[in-house]
């Protein structure tokens, strides 16, 4: 069962495979197959309309390059077009010559505003600014305790006055008290609104016209539906946004929303919100968005992480082991504690293309603590027992069972499956040793 | 309808109208298209379908539901059985009825209190705010309600939970931020037999439904609900924001897998978003919408009605 964009297109793709011409037939056949993707993916219909339209119009006036497989040309264009609807290149935020530049978080109820302040604020400040924190949600019970809390996890200051139940006032006094003190930037958190309560969408006009913030981010849901285009629209028509912030995009609903709006509204993705983690907010790349959707993989992301996490010598050193036959458990353990040091399987995995090797593997497989096990079995050997596997006999594998807080079973599962990898590693080049290490997480307890 | 709760609170003035007005933009929308569509065009043809597909997929109903309702139409199409508007508009009502009736509503004994409800969902769908609802509905019916601040992650929850209880007047039991929610619910529990309580409603931390570890930690309140009583949680409910999409379907699929859910609450229908992934939800998974939220007052949660819901949408 596909459930993304990726999957979708790529089973539309794998139609186009052995075609030996573009022509008008099989192309509306695969521009079904896109409209219906990109419909399955929460694209808004007429986006879609849009979309494929240009598809067609760019894949039928192209010359057939000989280079190219029909397929691969088709992959080319849709992707250069998801690219340009998705926004071109990455946008910044903008600052204001006059200190504090004020930035508004609006958007409707529950698409993570507050949550996504902490994140923005943290990433300012990590860029060198002193950010300043208010809400002026004073309608949801405990949403300013809310955001108060998020300022202390932080360790950033937040304006508040519990005595104020005007959003006006608790904004023009935020400004006040960042300028008396310094602060360059006031971030404000909004109360979510629905885009048809007419009192509280005059309520935002009239902050913006006092405060005149230099940027207004709408802040929305990756899991929004066909109802994202008339939020967005309606949004920017009464405040003029200046960017948008996708949350939630851990799930496995993507891209649908990102494109309804960013053609909606004309305006950039600035940011994206990946985790719970206060750090989990990433700048949007439109590129690697496209490339992601087309089923590519998220590869530079995942390597700008793995040169994080991994020194040059390591993975030398590494590469070295596996072509010599050296792999032993240590080294194995060593990987996973490397592997996890670059953040949730899950999320490693989302960056993955879904093809080949990964194509089996879901993120909601994937448990971090199978990690946990493995190298507790792992510690609970001795040194000679991690160089060289072949002497664990019965014996030794029951307390190892013992050891680790496993079974026996496990540790069987665990040494299979290790020497399992070694044969596939042995001759296996570089290039393959981040594959390989990925193929290789299928672990013992998810195959029972 | 029959509903944990026994029938919708009736006395209330005007609650049909306040459905229907929350209704409205779907209704608006989608019968006043269709309408246009069919008008002017005795014959239906390969166009009035294609357009009819639309109306259905922008109202975020899903691409198999939409086909299902469609290829009913074309059959009676080619049967001959079927040739305006009127017609049309009967198969298509009929159609997302017998979708929206086809669910489990399977009934529940009240029997022995305390009854238990875990409530669970995505972050940000107004989950806390649902319980409030709730509990103001219960307890205008005389029940004794206790409410367990069962999130104990996101920033603030507990007190937001905290203000719900004194506008209900129902008493909250919570510990401390990042403390294991089972704990919680097993003081909740606990409380709730040792002192007559009616129900339990226990509110959960929003989790993406991708994030294996935070499902197992509902699998173990559970289990701990199960402990403390037997049998228990009586209602898992799942609470969807109007305006999901089709990850709709997939939040519902693996919730109802690892927690066990027994019903949908719709939330935010006030807004201009339809909620059509609960027809692709209730076909597939046949799981009951329960409940309507329809603002943010305490008064805002209303009984969800197949038959009502089908009504206001073609009244």
């Amino acid at each position: 069962m596909f459930e993304n964009l990726t999957g979708k297109l790529q089973q539309v793709f794998k139609k186009l495979r052995g075609e030996g011409k573009l022509t008008e037939e099989n192309m509306s056949e695969v521009l079904r197959d896109i409209r219906m993707a990109l419909l399955e993916a929460d694209v808004n219909l007429q986006v879609v309309k849009q979309f494929t339209d240009q598809v067609r119009a760019k894949a039928l006036g192209q010359d057939v390059l000989n280079s190219f497989s029909p397929a691969q040309q088709v992959i080319k264009i849709v992707r250069d077009e998801l690219v340009e609807l998705l926004g071109g290149s990455s946008s910044k935020l903008k600052f204001t010559s006059q200190s504090p530049t004020v930035i508004f978080l609006v958007g409707l109820q529950g698409a993570g505003k507050t949550t996504t302040v902490g994140k923005l604020a943290r990433w300012l400040s990590k860029g060198g600014h002193h950010p300043l924190l208010v809400s002026v949600d004073v309608y949801r019970p405990a949403a300013r305790e809310q955001l108060a809390v998020v300022a202390k996890d932080i360790g950033l200051p937040v304006f508040s006055d519990p005595s104020s139940n005007s959003p006006m006032d608790l904004a023009v006094a935020a400004r006040n008290y960042a300028r008396s003190k310094g602060h360059d930037v006031l971030l404000v958190d909004t109360a979510g609104r629905l885009h048809v309560d007419e009192t509280l969408m005059t309520e935002l006009v009239q902050l913006q016209s006092q405060l005149q913030p230099a940027e207004i981010l709408f802040v929305a849901d990756a899991m929004t539906g066909q109802d994202a285009i008339r939020s967005a629209e309606e949004f920017h028509r009464k405040l003029a946004l200046t960017g948008v912030i996708l949350t939630k995009l851990d799930g496995d609903a993507r891209g649908g929303a990102a494109l309804s709006i960013r053609n909606v509204t004309g305006q950039p993705i600035k940011f994206v919100g990946i985790g719970e983690k206060y750090d989990n907010l990433e700048i949007f790349h439109p590129d690697r968005m496209a490339s992601r959707i087309l089923g590519m993989g998220d590869m530079l992301t995942l390597i700008e992480k793995a040169g994080e996490v991994v020194s040059r010598e390591q993975a030398e050193d590494m590469q070295r082991k596996l072509r010599q036959d050296g792999f032993s458990l240590e080294d194995f353990s060593e990987q996973i504690r490397q592997a996890r040091k670059m953040g949730p399987l899950s999320q490693i995995l989302s960056m993955l293309p879904s093809i080949g090797p990964f194509q089996a593997m879901k993120a909601s497989d994937i448990d971090d603590r199978e990690l946990v096990r493995v190298e507790a079995m792992i510690s609970s050997m001795t040194l000679r027992e991690k160089s060289s596997p072949q002497i664990i006999n019965g014996s030794r594998r029951k307390r190892i069972a013992r050891g680790s807080g496993t079974s026996v079973q496990e540790v069987n599962q665990l040494l299979k499956q290790f020497d399992q990898v070694r044969k596939m590693m042995r001759g296996a080049g570089a290039r393959a040793l981040l594959k390989r290490q990925m193929g290789k997480m299928k672990l013992p307890a998810m195959s029972q | 309808m029959q509903t944990l709760f026994g029938p919708p609170p009736e006395s209330k003035p005007g609650l049909l109208d306040r459905f229907k007005k929350a209704m409205k933009s779907t209704r608006e929308t989608l019968v006043t298209r269709v309408e246009n569509l069919v008008q002017g065009k005795k014959e239906i043809d390969a166009s009035v379908l294609e357009e009819l597909e639309e109306i259905l997929l922008g109202a975020d109903v899903g691409m198999t539901t939409t086909q299902e309702v469609l290829d009913a139409v074309r059959l009676r199409v080619s049967r001959g059985q079927m040739s305006n508007s009127e017609d049309l508009k009967e198969v298509i009502k009929a159609e997302l009825q017998r979708i929206l009736e086809s669910t489990e509503n399977r009934e529940i004994s009240t029997a022995n209190p305390p009854v238990v409800i875990l409530v669970v969902g995505v972050n940000g769908t107004g989950k806390t705010t649902t319980i409030g609802k709730l509990a103001h509905l219960l307890s205008s019916q005389n029940k004794k309600v206790l409410l367990c601040a069962g999130d104990t992650f996101r920033a603030a929850a507990a007190e937001q939970l905290g203000i719900w209880g004194e506008r209900t007047g129902c008493e909250v039991i919570h510990q401390k931020p990042g403390a294991d929610p089972s704990a919680v619910l097993f003081d909740a529990l606990t409380a709730a037999k040792s002192r007559n309580y009616d129900y339990v409603i226990a509110d959960t931390a929003g989790r993406l439904h991708t994030k294996v570890n935070l499902m197992a930690e509902l699998e173990k309140l559970r289990r701990t609900s199960d402990r403390v009583i037997p049998g228990s949680p009586h209602e898992v409910l799942l609470v969807m924001d109007a305006t999901t999409g089709q990850n709709g379907l997939q939040q519902a699929r693996l919730f109802t897998e690892r927690s066990g859910v027994t019903g949908i609450v719709l939330t935010k229908l006030d807004g201009t978003a339809k909620g059509g992934v609960v027809l692709a939800i209730a076909r597939e998974l046949k799981l009951p919408i329960r409940y309507a939220g329809i603002g943010e007052q305490k008064d805002d949660l209303v009984a969800f009605d197949a038959n009502r819901f089908i009504e206001s949408l073609f009244s």
